[in-house]
């Protein structure tokens, strides 16, 4: 377990120290919520409709743009492999980066969400519920990424290829995230229900995620 | 402790490059892996620690703690230094030190001086020349006590200074027994290195 932890504080002092990848991801989530209005024009109840679902969109592709970063440098300079050889097994050595990848972004765009909330004019009651889901649900996007991310370490251009691997597999967490939030501000569904689907989606790949990704860095280091 | 390696058969993209490979290296024992470029050095390495499955043959570890494996005994320095530019050396090295098994800072601080690195430890390892960098990633070998080292062309971009300070350190991890597998071209000199020909071995077997 201490193995673990040090992979693990590592990975978020080089966050630290590297900066950059948390920052431009922040930065394009800014940038992409801010052009919205921008281009729809100013119909205030029409941007507080859609307020949900562009900021969940937009918070998948900026953590998008961060998700090669999981392992990519370690690949380069060959720490992956020094780790294969660890005795901390390469399924929670995964983990370990998946969570630091999670604390490093998905909690720092979670919490941007709501600023840029203003931005779409989203109705007052759902913020505390914007903030809870995108909590919730985050978790599920580093971990599945991670997956995507390890398939893709040597491939060429391998970010489109990410894209295309891993954002499908977002779908669930988009759906239920949106319906969270249309709950709290009067809409159909219930608010628990779609609630505990998201924790349910983001524990699955909690587990599934690590696993899928140390087989495929197994794979790849062959 | 025995390792033992029978009749390894591995291919690398259709292409036997290990063909029906045999040897053992006891405690106490280096064996120097030897060949022109592309006679599978590496790739016995990297098989040994666990990197490529072979398609056949066998490797044993006898003798060694039952709850381990072999991948868990063994060091494994490649081509690249496994450094991150942003930390210090010594960041560097008790991260792998932690990591890789139970690191003190005394075993650290142990590993520092082996390499003679203690001027370089706070410097960030991206500042450092390809040398520098090298000592720093068989610094790793120092900070965590593991039986089996296996080293593949530790010695390159080292001068002659540091290969003797490498070559001091093998020494001595083989007389405490412990076992060696490295592959190089630069003679390590030491006193009780046993060498395999991987090129002509492959041929004989052919």
């Amino acid at each position: 377990m201490s193995a673990f932890l040090t992979l693990l504080k590592r990975d978020l002092l080089l966050q630290v120290r590297e900066g950059g990848a948390v920052g431009t991801a922040l930065g394009f989530y800014l940038v992409v919520v801010a052009l919205m209005p921008l281009g729809l024009g100013p119909d205030l109840n029409l941007l507080s409709r859609i307020a949900p679902g562009v900021l969940w969109i937009a918070l998948l592709l900026a953590a998008l743009l961060s998700l090669p970063r999981i392992f990519e440098a370690d690949d380069e300079d060959g720490s992956l492999e020094v780790m294969a050889t660890g005795d901390l097994p390469l399924e929670l050595a995964t983990a370990a980066k998946a969570l630091a990848h999670w604390i490093s972004t998905g909690i720092p765009l979670a919490l941007l969400a709501p600023v840029l909330g203003i931005l779409l004019n989203l109705d007052l009651a759902a913020y505390p519920v914007l903030v809870a889901t995108m909590l919730a649900g985050t978790p599920a996007i580093s971990f599945l990424g991670a997956v995507g991310a390890a398939l893709t370490l040597r491939a060429r251009r391998g970010g489109l290829l990410l894209a295309l691997l891993v954002l499908p597999l977002y779908i669930p967490t988009l759906i239920f995230g949106i319906a969270a939030i249309s709950a709290a501000t009067g809409g159909p569904s219930g608010f628990t229900a779609s609630f505990l689907i998201l924790v349910a989606i983001s524990l699955f790949s909690l587990v599934i995620g690590p696993l899928a990704a140390a087989a495929a860095i197994r794979f790849q280091t062959q | 402790m025995l390792l033992a390696i029978e009749n390894l058969v591995v291919e690398r993209g259709a292409r036997r490059v290990v063909d029906g490979l045999s040897f053992t290296v006891a405690a106490g024992e280096a064996l120097v892996l030897v060949g022109p470029n592309g006679a599978g050095k590496t790739t016995v390495i990297r098989t040994v620690a666990g990197l490529i499955r072979p398609v056949s043959g066998s490797i044993t570890l006898t003798g060694g703690d039952p709850e381990r494996d072999l991948a868990a005994e063994a060091h494994y320095v490649g081509h690249l230094n496994a450094l991150k530019p942003s930390l210090t050396v010594e960041e560097n090295l008790r991260f792998w030190a932690d990591y890789l098994g139970p690191g003190s800072p005394a075993s650290v601080d142990e590993a520092l001086a082996a390499f003679a690195l203690e001027p370089l430890a706070m410097i960030p390892a991206g500042y450092l020349s390809a040398g520098q960098k090298r000592r720093a990633c068989l610094a790793r070998l120092v900070a965590t006590p593991r039986p089996i080292w296996l080293l593949d062309e530790p010695t390159v971009s080292l001068d002659a200074a540091s290969v003797a300070l490498l070559a001091g350190r093998i020494a001595a991890h083989v007389a405490a027994g412990g076992l060696v597998l490295a592959a190089t071209h630069i003679p390590l000199g030491l006193a009780s290195e046993r060498r395999l020909e991987l090129g002509i071995a492959r041929e004989a077997a052919a």
